[in-house]
């Protein structure tokens, strides 16, 4: 049974300091409010930067030209670095540790694309069979471009599912004969994709087909490969490899960062991750700082509570009050104060991140707190809370009941 | 009910130490009405508090019927003058912010005794100082004579072997004070132990015994005394 008295000699306390009370009930709202936001924002954070990860592979690499910046051997700056196939190939052989290997090449500008009598425009982008690893890509129906497809020049496409809805409707798409630009293609796959609609907007053919069709050469625009489950500085040594492999294919400095770039998305990824690491320390440095400052504002009124109720102590001590009915009467006021305040906190808290979620910014995401944090540092305040009563509870314990009298 | 031998107790103020105490021998018997006298600051409250239990002494014997007083844990001090020792004070000492009756009742809240028993058993208490119909009322709503009754009830209501008053009618007038008294003399007559500090001649004279004392030693009325007595 709860003890009545008990209670209502708290209550009783409570109503007749309201303002102080009230005071120090701030002090705790505010930690753990402060410490559930900041927890909460941080993740967020986390979260949207992940989901702008979630669409490729995070341990590709890209490989895209430049121009040269520095003079090289004779050669003038300003050269412009062009891929061929050569490129994938020498990729392909020299650095057996790349898990997949594609070359892309960009049909320029959005296509025309017809079906019957609907015409659309899309991007199209030719590709090798790997390419479906470094975008996530999911075949929803069909297979995806193939080697045969490539060694052949097949006229194939594999269409996003955005794509096969505006063109096809309910229609099967398979097999049926699309116009991309005036060249006829025949549509084998259709797909999704977890970039979301933009990543469905694609329609991919194979590269052989492209270049014979659209360049009549053996370009490549991008090189993207993956690095399996390589460390990241294997992966940084691999990139400097390539980076070297290349500077010798095409005559131009290994320090011109302008001649070529490579792009690891795991060194990105991994940037972010360790970003997140100092961003989650700081807030768990300021929030328990918050709280602590909380727990010490706790601390410091209870003291005065004692100092204020030094009579009444000494009272109830000459009554026959004993050191721990003195100490549990200011400690369950302390308790109760910052588990209400705690938990007001916490809602608070709460709310706030349900609030945040509505707003739609880039790299911030579904904000939230995990309710096992919530809890733990409700619990962490209150436990805090009686500490922090504890030691002002005990001095009143201790007062001496002929001392105590005398005041006031 | 009340030995005590050879009782010194001296205060350290600063590097002074301060003898307030200086032997004292005592004996009060089980059901005696006594007053203490002496000139401020000759050690009555000092002694009374130590009888009380609420304070130690330095040195010496302190018997509470046949209970050796002495190193008491505060807790052990806490229970024995809940039971045994009722206090009235000049100041009155009530808690400001409890009525009549909850003040009446808060020595049995330290007994453990349930809300409901407690409060029937203030409002008899109550009843018999005569203050039933003030039971709602809070201390500052009351005369000083009503308060110092409510204290009276309060130190009662636990059904102590003793009752110890500082200058319970200090703040009263002579009135008022021999109002008090008699209430005083009635508790007495039901069997329990009444030791009262005054400086008042009069209030000295309506108890049965009159303890003097003088630079922290008993000058008279002390364990010889009481044997003529
Ligand atoms: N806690 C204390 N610390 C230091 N000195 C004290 C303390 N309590 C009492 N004294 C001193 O001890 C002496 C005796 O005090 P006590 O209160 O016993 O006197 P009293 O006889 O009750 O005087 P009064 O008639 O004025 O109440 C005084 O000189 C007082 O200043
Ligand atoms: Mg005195």
């Amino acid at each position: 049974m709860i003890d009545f008295d008990k209670w209502q000699e708290i209550f009783n306390s409570i109503r007749r300091h309201p303002l102080r009370t009230i005071l120090t009930a701030l002090g705790v709202f505010w930690g753990i409010f402060m410490l559930v936001l900041l927890l909460g924002a941080g993740r967020g954070l986390q979260n949207g930067v992940e989901y702008e990860f979630r669409d490729d592979a995070t341990n590709s690499v890209w490989v895209r030209r430049g121009v040269t910046s520095l003079p090289y051997q004779g050669l003038p700056k300003g050269r412009r670095i062009r891929f061929t196939n050569e490129d994938y190939d020498m990729l392909a052989e020299h650095f057996k540790e790349v898990e997949y290997l594609t070359g892309r090449f960009y049909l320029s500008g959005d296509q025309t694309i017809t079906y019957g009598k609907t015409a659309l425009s899309y991007s199209v982008r030719a590709v090798h069979p790997d390419h479906r690893y470094l975008e996530n890509t999911m075949m929803k129906s069909g297979r995806y471009i193939n080697e045969t497809d490539l060694k052949e020049y097949r006229k194939v496409a594999v269409i996003g599912a955005v794509v096969q809805k505006d063109l096809f409707g309910d229609e099967p798409p398979l097999g049926k004969q699309i116009k991309i630009g005036s060249t006829i293609y025949t549509v084998v796959g259709s797909y999704t994709d977890t970039g979301g609609d933009d990543e469905m907007r694609i329609i991919y053919i194979p590269v052989s087909t492209a270049q014979k069709v659209y360049a009549g050469t053996e370009e490549l625009h991008q090189l993207m490969f993956t690095t399996g489950d390589m460390g990241l500085e294997e992966i940084q040594q691999l990139q400097e490899e390539v980076r070297d492999a290349f500077a010798r294919r095409h005559q131009f400095d290994v320090n011109d960062r302008k001649a070529l770039y490579v792009f690891g998305a795991a060194e990105e990824y991994q940037k972010f991750m360790n970003l997140f690491a100092a961003i989650r320390a700081f807030v768990w440095f300021v929030g328990l700082g918050s709280i602590v400052a909380g727990v010490i504002g706790v601390s410091n009124i209870m003291l005065i509570v004692v100092k204020d109720r030094t009579k009444e102590i000494g009272i109830r001590k000459a009554l026959g009050a004993t050191p721990r009915s003195i100490i549990a009467m200011i400690l369950q006021e302390s308790i109760l104060i910052t588990a209400v305040a705690g938990y007001l906190g916490l809602l608070a808290g709460v709310g706030a991140i349900s609030l945040m979620e509505s707003i739609a910014v880039e790299y911030f995401r579904s904000p939230r707190v995990d309710l096992g944090v919530g809890i733990a540092a409700t619990l962490v305040l209150v436990a805090a809370g009686a500490l922090a009563g504890l030691m002002p509870a005990r001095k009143a314990a201790q007062i001496n009941p002929v001392v105590a009298m005398r005041e006031g | 009910m009340i030995q005590l031998r050879n009782i010194r107790k001296s205060y350290k103020t600063g590097y002074t130490q301060l003898e307030v105490l200086k032997g004292i021998d005592l004996d009060i018997e089980a059901g005696a009405f006594a007053s203490i006298m002496g000139s401020s600051g000759s050690g009555k409250s000092t002694l009374l508090n130590i009888i009380g239990i609420l304070d130690e002494y330095d040195e010496g014997d302190y018997r509470l019927d046949g209970r050796m007083i002495k190193g008491l844990s505060q807790t052990e001090a806490a229970q024995y003058r809940n039971r045994f020792i009722g206090f009235v004070f000049q100041s009155f000492n009530l808690l400001p912010f409890k009525t009549a009756q909850e003040n009446v009742a808060l020595p049995l809240y330290y007994q453990k005794m349930d809300r409901k028993k407690r409060q029937a058993l203030a409002m008899e208490y109550l009843d018999m100082v005569g203050l039933a119909d003030w039971a709602e009322h809070l201390p500052n709503q009351l005369s000083g004579g009503q308060q110092q009754r409510v204290a009276i009830a309060r130190a009662l209501i636990t059904q102590p072997k003793v009752i110890l008053a500082d200058e319970p009618t200090g703040a009263l007038d002579s009135h008022t004070s021999y109002e008090v008294m008699q209430l005083f003399q009635k508790v007495n007559k039901e069997g329990i132990t009444v030791i009262i500090v005054t400086h008042e001649n009069d209030i000295a004279a309506m108890t049965r015994r009159v303890i003097r004392l003088r630079d922290g030693i008993i000058e008279s009325g002390g364990v010889a005394a009481s044997a003529s007595s």
